[in-house]
């Protein structure tokens, strides 16, 4: 089942075209990470998706009332604002608020939990978030993105800034979420994470999709070369896919 | 209701009696409560309801207007150093006080000066709002209210400075200055509806303002209207600030520094800051009115100088407190 599909997707920002006529389908299960150079126009995809700037053309999510939106997505921004000093805990529930009306209801509290012991949190979770590493705040943000429990979870580098071991744990954590029948698009820089993590990868670049499909079809020389202007090292090993970008061209 | 409202509840209880026993005319505190139930024309009575009582609860809505409005705006903006007379609506509810005293339109009937200071919000947040533009960003916002303001305030100077009349003059000066001695039960009528519809508003902001929390982009993830959100925001917080300058003149301070100072107790959660922050207004409004009565009872000390007398320092007191946080 579809949970995003974009069509004819266009956005221009002050006169300039940033991409056109992007057509995009993600289902359910899937795992789906969205590359690209940096100006390629990534967080302004996820978020022209969203309905959140001014677009031309068709998105599934864009014509929703917010609350209908705020309940068939999770977004996680790119930017990791947190105003105010608030506990773990706090910021992870605001991630129910779509969901609960006055009241945190049982259900909503479990969710909480959940998304708490997902990210490690469990124990910290009376913490103020703003004392935090930028990291462990990261990981809080992920939480909350969590606890909405939506069918599809977008997010804008969530990764980036974290040690490797909560790189590699959250894009676990991702594959689990879409093996369970859920679906994740996240845009990332770290090719060789997205290689060996995503099932599936979007290239956006040069104005427009330059290819869509599984890492091995996509990440070949001439796509390197031609979107990111690098080489790189990939090759199919019993650990996986290990892919290491070399040299720039 | 945990802890901290029963509290803060039972203070401004507390300073409403006190401030109900407290003036210049020597009654017992057992014959004026008593006054207050007793009718007829009996001074005593006459003394407390037509006097203390208008008072009292004008301190308690223009207080409560405040620190409400100064928990929302900061809220909304997620910054600490925000206050309601942000969006240009003090200084423009100001500007026709002004020209209510200056035009002789406040002399001439009791209401002409509140009614007019309520005209003049009026046309601030009209401003504003068309200023501001429809999408719910928040920078156009302040800066617009930053605009008005400054036109507003410079208004005000003008009216000042062609005056060729010095009681005017003296009379807009000291009524800038803020207070709420000599007010009537009919102030109270006039600011209790905005007042209300005031608070109504603004307290329903508190999930949007929760959400908000994670920036403007997350928050509309969430559920969230941003431009429904901004334009209730500045709605409440005219009809308050609107309603509370009209009768009782610009009070500073209480705004900025009644949500600062309560934020830690409510575990920094914009939603549960509004109520704390509503009674904290009405309970630092409250005791300033008390103190202006019992320091220097012979000279008419002005409540919005010693709001700021006491409140700046205060203020410097919780930025040196920040500062020793931070690494």
């Amino acid at each position: 089942m579809s949970v995003l599909e974009l069509q004819n997707l266009s956005v221009s920002l002050r006169g300039r075209q940033i991409f056109r006529d992007v057509a995009l389908s993600v289902q359910k299960g899937e795992m789906v990470g969205l590359i690209g150079p940096n100006g390629a126009g990534k967080t302004t995809l996820m978020r022209a998706a969203l309905g959140l700037v001014a677009h031309g053309g068709h998105s599934s999510l864009a014509g929703m009332t917010p609350m209908a939106r705020a309940r068939a997505v999770a977004w996680m921004p790119q930017s990791r604002e947190i105003a105010w000093p608030v506990s773990i805990e706090a910021l992870v529930r605001l991630g129910r608020m779509p969901h609960h009306g006055a009241r945190l209801s049982a259900e909503d509290h479990a969710a909480v939990a959940r998304a708490l012991d997902h990210m490690g949190l469990g124990d910290m979770r009376s913490r103020t978030v703003t004392r935090l590493s930028g990291g462990e705040q990261a990981r809080a943000l992920i939480a909350r993105a969590l606890a909405q429990e939506t069918d599809l979870l977008m997010a804008d580098e969530p990764i980036a800034g974290l040690d490797p071991a909560h790189q590699i744990a959250t894009m676990q954590m991702f594959q689990r979420l879409a093996t369970d029948g859920r679906a994740v698009l996240v845009s990332l820089h770290d090719l060789g994470l997205a290689a060996r993590h995503c099932a599936r990868l979007v290239v956006l670049g040069q104005g427009g999709i330059q290819a869509d499909g599984p890492p091995a079809k996509v990440l070949t020389p001439d796509l390197l070369a031609r979107v990111f202007g690098i080489t790189a090292y990939h090759a199919q090993t019993p650990q996986g896919h290990i892919f290491q970008p070399l040299e720039v061209l | 209701m945990t802890r901290l409202m029963v509290a803060l509840s039972a203070l401004v209880l507390a300073l409403f009696c006190l401030s109900l026993l407290v003036g210049p005319a020597r009654i017992a505190p057992a014959d004026s409560l008593l006054g207050l139930l007793r009718g007829g024309l009996d001074p005593v009575a006459m003394v407390m309801r037509e006097i203390r009582l208008p008072r009292a609860i004008l301190a308690v809505l223009v207080g409560g207007s405040l620190g409400l409005a100064g928990a929302a705006m900061q809220g909304y903006l997620r910054n600490p150093l925000a206050e309601p007379g942000l969006i240009g609506v003090s200084a423009s509810a100001a500007l026709g006080a002004v020209i209510a005293i200056q035009s002789g339109l406040a002399a001439a009937f009791v209401l002409g000066l509140p009614l007019m200071a309520l005209a003049g919000a009026l046309v601030g947040v009209m401003l504003v709002l068309v200023l501001a533009g429809p999408r719910g960003g928040a920078l156009t916002l302040i800066l617009a209210g930053i605009a008005i303001s400054a036109m507003a305030g410079a208004i005000t100077q003008l009216v000042l400075n062609l005056s060729k009349n010095p009681f005017a003059v003296n009379e807009i000066v000291f009524w800038m200055m803020g207070s709420l001695a000599d007010r009537s039960l009919t102030h109270v009528w006039l600011a209790l509806p905005f007042t209300l519809l005031g608070w109504l508003v603004l307290a329903r902001l508190g999930r949007g303002l929760d959400a908000l929390t994670l920036g403007e982009d997350a928050a509309a993830t969430l559920g969230v209207h941003l431009g429904r959100l901004r334009l209730l925001l500045v709605l409440g917080t005219a009809c308050v600030v609107g309603a509370s300058t009209a009768v009782a003149g610009t009070i500073g301070f209480v705004g900025l520094v009644v949500p600062h100072l309560l934020r830690p107790l409510v575990g920094a959660q914009p939603s549960r800051l509004l109520p704390a922050s509503a009674l904290g207004g009405a309970a630092m409004v409250l005791a300033a009115d008390i103190a202006v009565r019992l320091v220097v009872p012979e000279r008419d000390l002005k409540l919005g100088v010693l709001t700021a007398l006491v409140g700046a320092p205060l203020f410097l007191h919780l930025i040196y407190k920040t500062r020793k946080e931070q690494p």
